[in-house]
């Protein structure tokens, strides 16, 4: 087993234990003891957490500094940024920050258009993309050179993620996509929510007949849903997401009050289902603003206590 | 061509509402295409403005005239004689014809009629859509003939990104995902095999991040 860097979650993905993450979104405003707590409700039962880039396009607090904030807690987080408000230089100088801290994991994301958030009418940047982002992080940790040939001092030893949507269209390049990112240097994939389990088995099936998952560590997305009307919210208004009418059903078919405990009986499930399933590598549970039920789910996913590396 | 689209009239009374007399300046090329600042909008624009006017008990002569080009020397120099005896030029010109006429007759205002918007296509007509970004640096080759720097959302090199759903962007169910476009492409031309191969970063120096631009054909110059 040889790690490329000082990463928990590279530890316990290379010793074969399924490992999982879960995530924060940093607050909009400036008291980063809302992150202290986010941090502490599932610190005992997750390897590394994500610190989410300006999710929706909305703007928070940045993710290094929140990052920073975990790190000091002795914690493993993983830096998402997102190639939408960043050029070329912001990218490396934030991912060198990020490094000097002791950071060791990122995640390379395009991020969602900005038309979202709360400021529709700004510029974008993507001056790279989320595949070239992965490749300039590997080139600065493995090559020891910035993007402009120069050397770097003391190469930042950075974990490189990168997402992957089997549901987003179209289906048939899902799989050549992941192919592609793989070939760009992404060491794990953290995966969209998933709902539609046959859809991702299918995608997953193919990535191991292309061999594709003995080269990366593949993160199955989950996130609990709180109510049928979330379950309809993410079916009908967000990007990318599959959600099959038989959850919505599920959900519905419950009295209110019971609908949120419904949506973490599906989501335990669909855990212990994926758990068997030949190429996941471990878990990334996203409960959004519902950081508290972290521990129950992977408690009751046979996934606690987290494995000592 | 370039595609323009027609100031609102409110924007535009501001603009003039000051002058005594005024020329309506079309161009005979894109936008008379896109139907925004050709010899027809220029009589249409010209006619509201005086009714407008004339009911607000305002004198104000507008004139009207529509160039060849408003983007070439020859032409422009075709109001020589009467430039300077308007108050202001208003140029249904796209951005290029604006400034042009403007670097030209120095003592005159000239106001833009138009908003220039892209450079496109005519879907049909009456719709016009975006095609080029002018990038400087052309990736058509390995991208099957559509371009994702003008045509997808966040110009991704390597896409789809997650967001595409059903052939659309994430931005707008009435907006085709350029990615969808380019898989669908390369798969009708047998190339899909192409589709692994990482686009590298992109020299955006030839783009506008590189500063205004100039194309310089030395052999033809005098």
């Amino acid at each position: 087993m040889s790690l490329k860097t000082d990463s928990k979650l590279e530890k316990i993905l290379r010793a074969g234990h399924l490992a999982v993450t879960s995530e924060c979104g940093p607050p909009r405003g400036t008291d980063l003891s809302k992150v202290e707590e986010k941090a502490n409700l599932i610190k005992d039962c997750v390897d590394a957490i994500n610190v989410t880039d300006n999710q929706t396009s909305v703007t928070r607090m940045c993710s290094l500094a929140a990052c920073i904030k975990i790190k000091l807690m002795g914690l493993d987080p993983v830096l998402q940024m997102v190639t939408r408000d960043r050029n070329r230089i912001a990218m490396q100088s934030d991912i060198l920050g990020a490094a000097g801290f002791g950071i060791n994991n990122m995640l390379c994301l395009s991020g969602d258009h900005q038309s979202f958030g709360d400021c529709a009418t700004g510029q974008n940047v993507h001056d790279l993309d989320s595949m070239q982002l992965v490749q300039t992080v590997r080139h600065m940790r493995d090559e020891g050179k910035f993007l402009g040939g120069g050397d770097i001092a003391g190469p930042p030893k950075i974990f490189v993620g990168a997402a992957a949507n089997p549901f987003a269209d179209p289906f048939e390049v899902r799989v050549p996509r992941l192919a592609k990112k793989i070939a760009a240097g992404a060491e794990f994939i953290q995966t969209q929510c998933i709902y539609n389990v046959e859809k991702f088995e299918k995608w997953i099936g193919l990535a191991n007949d292309r061999g594709l998952t003995e080269k990366v560590f593949i993160l199955a997305g989950v996130t609990p849903m709180k109510s049928a009307g979330m379950a309809k919210y993410m079916k009908n208004r967000v990007p990318g997401m599959d959600v099959p009418d038989e959850i919505i059903k599920r959900l519905s078919d419950q009295p209110k009050e019971k609908q949120a405990e419904e949506g973490i009986k599906i989501c335990i499930e669909t855990m212990q289902r994926l758990k068997e399933v030949k190429g996941v590598a471990g878990f990334h549970v996203m409960a959004i603003e519902w950081e508290e039920i972290v521990p129950e789910l992977v408690k009751g996913a046979g996934l606690y206590p987290r494995p000592e590396v | 061509m370039i595609v323009a689209s027609p100031k609102p009239i409110e924007e535009v009374i501001n603009t003039v509402k000051d002058c005594k007399k005024l020329l309506i300046l079309g161009c005979n090329e894109c936008v008379t295409v896109c139907e925004a600042g050709g010899k027809k909008e220029v009589g249409i624009l010209a006619s509201a403005l005086r009714m407008y006017f004339a009911k607000q008990g305002q004198q104000i002569l507008i004139e009207e005239r529509t160039l060849e080009r408003q983007c070439d020397h020859e032409y422009l120099e075709e109001i020589r004689d009467i430039a300077d005896t308007y108050d202001a030029i208003l140029s249904l010109a796209c951005g290029v014809g604006v400034q042009f006429t403007a670097e030209k007759y120095l003592s005159t205002v000239v106001l833009p009629g138009v908003n220039t918007c892209f450079l496109g296509a005519t879907e049909e007509r009456g719709l016009w859509t975006e095609r080029c970004q002018a990038c400087g640096s052309c990736v058509l080759a390995s991208t099957g003939g559509i371009c994702p720097v003008s045509r997808c959302a966040k110009r991704v090199l390597n896409g789809p990104c997650g967001g595409s759903t059903k052939g659309k962007c994430e931005i707008s169910k009435e907006v085709d995902c350029a990615w969808q476009l380019i898989v669908d492409r390369l798969t009708a031309l047998g190339k899909m095999d192409e589709y692994e191969q990482i686009a590298p970063l992109k020299d955006w120096s030839t783009d506008r991040a590189g500063g205004p631009r100039k194309v310089a054909k030395e052999d033809v110059q005098s």
